[in-house]
């Protein structure tokens, strides 16, 4: 149903703080390079856990090609201002570069739209030049993802001319293409990020022109058990077969139906959270599910079961 | 040295909430703020930057926004709370605090309406980051000196890095005393430009455009107007987040992101000499997970699942086969289960340069969204 999301060239990836957003991104920049695109991932945050989910050293400015078609960078805008004004520029001279650097260190305390322009222009500028066939952004949260999408407009609004007002015009043209550019919301079952969700979508309608491509679920528990399992396990923790049990299994097992309860009702709720974020959500909107792990694992072992779950809900 | 959450708040009238996103910093916050209110005492005021819409709509946040608004008596009365003292809550609208900021700081009224006005200002205020981080230390700051309350828990802004709320402060002041700020609005005040500055000029001028350059000249120029006052609060504010009566509260869960932040952060409050007053371990599973009793239980009913089932199938009423499958699930799961508890016990023993008051709260049956969850949170926090 979804098979194009990977069809398109620049994927930015948002989502609540500890829902697994860099795990998704790194999951899904997998999936692009193992699929036989050339594909970049970018960390912005540079936090250093995208380096993590691929159990590799610390990423730079300068991207490095992890495993076949598949390369990995982290953010940081003053080398990307320095690329900028080295590429786009043509400002040969390096001494410009340090005062130049002064001046937007400086715009930037003044109009930070200047740093998260830097940022998405770095990443329109892959795109624009065709370096990879797909460039996933492990992009900011969900308080600062619009801030991020629409530096462009922000910036048009404050700069009629001049270099930097051309400069965001072709930005725009790609991040408002949904045929080139496309949002994806990580979410988990729980109810802050449930209603971070619901509401970062319909700001993500009303304020960019940023198309909102896919909502990923991370982290679904599994049912446990349907109605008549259910029953049955109620009737289980009665009084009678309780103690058979415990003369079977011991005294713990009283501890291991608790665990089950427990997993019940975490299930339950998250459900109610589940069916709210479906319910407000467009119906069109694709929403791809990713089960618990059961391992706390940020490695490159859990991205890849994660790039596994993913990859059936693609097909 | 404190023992216990309560001791620590009793001696305390800030109490700074951090930690990664996520982790339920926010939950916390109000609930420290519901206890102290309800066993110490005193007026204290939770001041939040984004609570969830239920929980803040059962302590009548939602109305009121920027405001400082009571938690009403009967509210504490409904869910069986007698509270000594007063609860007080206010949300952390940012473009409101910094419009208050510039009317305090303004010389005269046509400096504060141009500053209002200019469209940086607004942009600066409304649309970008940075700018909370500042107004949130500075809001905390006039709260606390205005002597309103006994106890301020603040829940702090979810920003990139969790520095960036503890230097926001000295970053301002520096900023506002820079040459560079000062080099920059000569053009607008005077048409003199020497010769050596003129290529930064030009440079700047192809880049930006002439407009913007003078949209930030005479943005800066207004602000300029209140430098002193703005340098001088700076200060003050960074002050008051090193002083005695002030305290962090370190928020995590046990899963290797939030800790690692964690971690950082406590380790960045002593290079600051800042006080870590608790840790609080968020949402923990619980400790019978680890229990090897229950383990093996959960080992015989896997096993001898067919057995059991057939067993107690006439005592429950269903078919043996029903009965075995369930008797399996249940085991599979506190298996599944007992995974991510050994992986978060590991954690928590590995965990370096925990505070005294380390705090850890099980995962509760029920999401927190009015004051009875607070309390019973509450609870489990004070220690």
């Amino acid at each position: 149903m979804s098979g194009s999301l990977l069809e398109r060239r620049l994927l930015f990836v948002t989502g609540k703080g500890g829902v697994g957003k860099t795990t998704v991104s790194a999951a899904l920049a997998l999936l692009g390079a193992r699929s036989g695109r050339r594909t970049l991932v970018c960390e912005v945050d540079a936090k250093g856990t995208l380096a993590a989910a691929y159990e590799t050293g610390r990423l730079a400015f300068e991207p490095r090609q992890l495993e076949d078609r598949l390369f990995a960078m982290a953010m940081n805008t003053e080398d990307s201002l320095r690329e900028y004004v080295g590429l786009q520029l043509r400002v040969p001279l390096l001494a410009r570069v340090r005062p130049l650097a002064r001046t937007l260190d400086f715009v930037a305390t003044a109009a930070p739209g200047v740093r998260e322009i830097l940022t998405v222009g770095k990443l329109c500028y892959e795109v624009r030049e065709e370096h990879y066939d797909l460039v996933v952004v492990d992009a900011v949260a969900t308080g600062h993802i619009i801030g991020q999408l629409t530096a462009p407009q922000a910036i048009q609004e404050l700069v009629h001319v001049g270099v930097v007002s051309d400069q965001t015009r072709w930005m725009r043209t790609i991040l408002e293409d949904p045929v080139l550019t496309g949002l994806i919301i990580v979410t988990t079952t729980e109810e802050m990020p449930v209603v971070e969700t619901i509401e970062l979508a319909s700001r993500v309608h009303d304020e960019t022109k940023v198309e909102l491509a896919a909502v990923v679920v991370n982290r679904v528990l599994p049912e446990l058990f349907g109605r008549a399992e259910e029953d049955v396990f109620d009737r289980l923790r009665g009084a009678e077969p309780s103690a058979r049990l415990r003369a079977e299994a011991g005294p713990g097992v009283h501890e291991v139906f608790d665990a089950a309860e427990l997993a019940v009702s975490l299930r339950r709720r998250r459900t109610e959270y589940l069916a709210a974020l479906r319910d407000a959500l467009p119906p069109s909107l694709p929403m791809l599910f990713v089960p618990e792990l059961f391992a706390r694992a940020t490695g490159m072992r859990a991205t890849s079961q994660v790039a596994s779950a993913l990859a059936e809900e693609l097909s | 040295m404190s023992t216990s959450v309560e001791h620590l708040l009793a001696a305390k009238e800030i109490a700074i909430a951090c930690g990664s996103g996520g982790v339920g910093k926010t939950t916390v916050a109000a609930a420290l703020g519901t206890m102290a209110a309800t066993h110490l005492g005193g007026r204290v005021l939770v001041l939040t930057v984004d609570p969830a819409r239920r929980l803040a709509s059962a302590l009548g946040l939602e109305a009121f926004g920027n405001a400082e608004t009571r938690v009403a008596p009967e509210a504490f009365a409904a869910v069986g709370l007698e509270p000594r003292g007063e609860l007080w809550v206010a949300m952390l609208d940012t473009k409101q605090s910094w419009d208050d900021l510039v009317r305090r700081h303004a010389p005269d009224e046509k400096t504060r309406d141009a500053i209002l006005a200019n469209p940086l200002y607004t942009n600066i205020t409304a649309k970008f980051v940075q700018s909370h981080d500042y107004i949130a230390m500075e809001r905390l700051f006039e709260i606390h000196s205005s002597g309103r309350y006994d106890l301020v828990v603040v829940d702090t802004p979810p920003t990139r890095n969790a520095l960036d709320f503890l230097d926001a402060p000295a970053r301002m002041a520096e900023f506002f005393e820079s040459r560079l700020l000062r080099w920059l609005t000569v053009p607008y005040r005077s048409r003199f430009v020497t010769l050596a500055s003129r290529p930064f000029y030009q440079m700047a001028d192809r880049i930006l455009g002439t407009q913007f350059l003078q949209d930030i000249a005479e943005f800066f120029s207004l602000f300029q107007t209140m430098q002193r006052g703005f340098v001088a609060r700076a200060k003050e504010v960074t002050r008051v987040l090193a002083d005695r009566r002030t305290t962090f509260v370190v928020v995590s869960t046990l899963e290797a992101a939030p800790l690692d932040e964690a971690e950082f952060f406590m380790d960045a409050l002593r290079a600051r000499r800042l006080q870590l007053g608790a840790l609080v371990l968020n949402r923990v599973l619980p400790p019978y997970l680890l229990d090897a009793r229950a383990t093996a239980a959960a080992d015989v009913l896997r096993a001898s699942a067919d057995d059991l089932g057939a067993d107690l199938a006439p005592l429950v009423d269903a078919p043996p086969a029903r009965v075995s499958g369930v008797l399996t699930e249940v085991a599979n799961s506190f298996s599944n289960f007992q995974v991510v508890a050994k992986r978060e016990a590991e954690q928590r023993a590995e965990l370096a340069g925990a505070p005294e008051v380390t705090v850890a709260v099980p995962y509760l049956d029920e999401d927190v969204h009015d004051l009875g969850g607070l309390a019973r949170l509450g609870a489990l926090l004070w220690g």
